[in-house]
């Protein structure tokens, strides 16, 4: 079966590389096929690599604390360029402070987003998740 | 002596350079007008008969022409995403020295297929997709193509895992198969589809547009005039393992209805906290600007800029710089003569203006951001500023005698900090316009048609 394609980055003008680097690492070993664009990457440039390498999620990390501002309206945008009912996963430090979880997930959710996740989420959960959303084996 | 005449089958003039390859000069240049209508033929002897007038009855030993003739290698892209395929279809086409008559991203629409038709290109290069990318849309774009009527071959250098289904929707067409010209996201690959290109303005482009009875006379019509071009400057820059280069430089040919600009260098950010965005781009870049050029553009020039910028420049008012303007865009083979002081001034402003902005738009930029740790860059396109070169050639630009002024404008310019053009070149005018000779001449004696650039670039 043809891999299933993940575009990964760090949005807006966040430069915190390493969880990213992380994540590349973990999904590439994981089987998937990943893009992945680094660091400082406006929300138009995933929509665009998206559509380009017809990926099937697109994995935004934010670690500096202006996650909800940076990620606003990427779903719609995602409409706009035809990539209706992608994958969004967003996850690092999404919010100012100590909030829940669930708090977290409701708030990114509402942005349009199917999962979000918590500071230091293990790699292999995501994974997990992305194989039950994506339907891998 | 060994003489070898090298043809330009420009779209107005036939220009012709006769070289001595075993003195290694010029022994001179001549131009008659181009005669696609009657005998292509016909225009190369009288330019013959005008070089025989300067330096008598010389036999050749060798003839080679490239030729932009008839509208030159005419083509239409098309890709996905405008700053990803698309761009990338583009800047292939362009450096293979096709004029891109029109760049299509997403899906083609009926009336795109049916200008398509009415564009009637020489070719039409197809992509869309990286390499396990998207599918839907090229496939969606060849099936819209296979509806066009007019005849034209298709390369096919989009997505691998369909390229396949896309040659079997256009059977009724000819097509090619390339590589991809984007295989990943944002590293571009366009020299399978360059070659390709070239082979088939060689196999069939020359036929089609009546130069091919030219071929019994000359060893061949090598490549469309602006890859002579290219050719040229990526030999002026790279040199050969024999003869050194003048490494990384910038070269415009400001023309009567476009300007071309040329850089060779990889351009990769001279400074630190700079962060490279997207499409990376090939060492040798051609841009052209369609819109930008002395004569059949001249009022693209005033609507890129403005006219207080002509006059300021000119030292006539914006009253008569309009006028002047209007006159020439109707009278477009009118050259300042040496007493017309306002034509001259006007000439000199509209071509500084031009190379400004064909210059500008084909260098990279710069995007400030204010990170906690300070401010940062985001680059996109080439950094040319560490550039030590710049080379000036076309019409306007040999016949005026403040070439180093108006070739200045080719330069960094402290106003608009975020251009990335040359910071400290040295300026170098191709007098005797022999560039696109050299390129010529050099897929035969490369090591000579450099030294004969270096010695003929005269330095400002
Ligand atoms: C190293 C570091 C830096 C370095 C970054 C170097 C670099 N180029 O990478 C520097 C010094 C540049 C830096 C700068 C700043 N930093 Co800092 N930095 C850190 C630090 C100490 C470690 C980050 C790290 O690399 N962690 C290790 C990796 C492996 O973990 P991770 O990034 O969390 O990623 C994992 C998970 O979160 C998850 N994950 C991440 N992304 C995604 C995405 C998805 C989809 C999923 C599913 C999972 C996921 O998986 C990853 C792998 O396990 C953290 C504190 C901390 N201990 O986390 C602060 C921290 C992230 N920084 C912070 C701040 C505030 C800043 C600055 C604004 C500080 C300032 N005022 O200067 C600037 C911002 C600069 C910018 N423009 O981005 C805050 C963020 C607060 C917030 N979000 O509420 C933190 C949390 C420190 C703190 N407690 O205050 N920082």
């Amino acid at each position: 079966m043809e891999k299933k394609k993940l575009v990964i980055g760090v949005i807006g003008a966040d430069v915190h590389a390493v969880g990213n680097t992380i994540l590349n690492r973990a999904f590439l070993d994981a089987g998937f096929d990943v893009t992945n664009l680094g660091v400082l990457v406006p929300q138009d440039e995933f929509i665009k690599a998206a559509v380009e390498v017809g990926a099937d999620a697109i994995c935004v990390s934010s670690l500096y604390g202006q996650g909800e501002i940076d990620c606003t309206g990427m779903r719609e945008k995602c409409d706009e360029a035809g990539l209706k009912g992608i994958l969004l996963y967003a996850g690092g430090n999404l919010v100012v402070g100590k909030v829940p979880v669930e708090e977290i997930e409701r708030r990114y959710k509402a942005m349009g987003f199917d999962r979000a996740f918590g500071p230091g989420t293990d790699p292999q959960v995501t994974i997990a998740c992305l194989k039950e959303d994506l339907g891998v084996e | 002596m060994k003489a070898v005449l090298l043809i330009d089958f420009g779209s107005t003039y036939t220009k012709i350079t006769a070289v001595d390859v075993e003195e290694e000069r010029i022994l001179g240049t001549a131009q008659s007008f181009t005669t696609i209508e009657t005998d292509i033929l016909d225009g190369l002897n009288n330019a013959l008969a005008i070089l025989k007038e300067q330096i008598g009855e010389v036999e050749f030993s060798e003839r080679y022409a490239c030729s932009s003739a008839a509208g030159g290698l005419r083509m239409v892209a098309i890709g996905l995403v405008p700053d990803l395929t698309a761009k990338a279809a583009r800047q292939a086409s362009l450096g293979a020295g096709a004029k891109v008559i029109k760049t299509y991203s997403y899906e083609l629409t009926e009336g795109d297929r049916k200008e398509i038709d009415q564009i009637h290109p020489d070719i039409c290069l197809l992509t869309g997709g990286t390499d396990g990318g998207n599918k839907e849309n090229i496939v969606y774009n060849a099936r819209m193509l296979a509806e066009t009527q007019q005849d034209f071959p298709i390369i096919i250098a989009g997505n691998r895992s369909c390229a396949d289904q896309c040659q079997e929707i256009l059977k009724d067409k000819q097509t090619y198969i390339c590589e991809n010209v984007m295989p990943q996201l944002n590293i571009p690959n366009v020299e399978p589809v360059q070659k390709k290109i070239r082979e088939i303005f060689l196999e069939q482009i020359v036929k089609a547009k009546g130069l091919s009875h030219a071929q019994d006379l000359i060893q061949g019509i090598l490549m469309p005039t602006p890859s002579a071009m290219l050719t040229a400057m990526k030999l002026l820059a790279k040199g050969t393992p024999k003869e050194a280069g003048m490494d990384d430089l910038v070269c415009v040919d400001l023309g009567g209805a476009t300007t071309d600009v040329y850089s060779m260098s990889f351009g990769l950010p001279s400074t630190g906290m700079v962060v490279l965005r997207g499409l990376r781009e090939e060492y040798a870049k051609r841009t052209v600007e369609g819109d930008i050029g002395m004569r059949y553009s001249i009022h693209g020039i005033v609507e890129a800029t403005d006219m207080m910028r002509v006059s300021e420049l000119s030292g006539l008012s914006e009253e008569r710089c309009r006028e002047l303007i209007d006159y020439l865009g109707v009278h477009t083979d009118v050259v300042p003569g040496a007493d017309d002081g306002e034509l001259e001034a006007l000439d000199y402003a509209l071509a500084s203006l031009a190379i400004e902005v064909a210059v500008t738009r084909h260098a990279g930029r710069l995007e400030q951001f204010y990170s906690p740790m300070g401010i940062s860059y985001l680059q996109t396109g080439k950094d040319l500023t560490g550039v030590k070169t710049v080379v000036v050639t076309g019409g306007a630009i040999i016949h005026t005698k403040r070439t180093a002024q108006i070739a200045a404008h080719a330069l960094f310019d402290p106003v608009d900090a975020f251009s990335l053009k040359p910071k400290n070149a040295d300026i170098y005018v191709d007098r005797r316009y022999i560039l696109a000779a050299m390129g010529l001449l050099s897929t035969q004696y490369p090591e000579t048609a450099l030294r004969i650039m270096k010695k003929e670039l005269v330095k400002e």
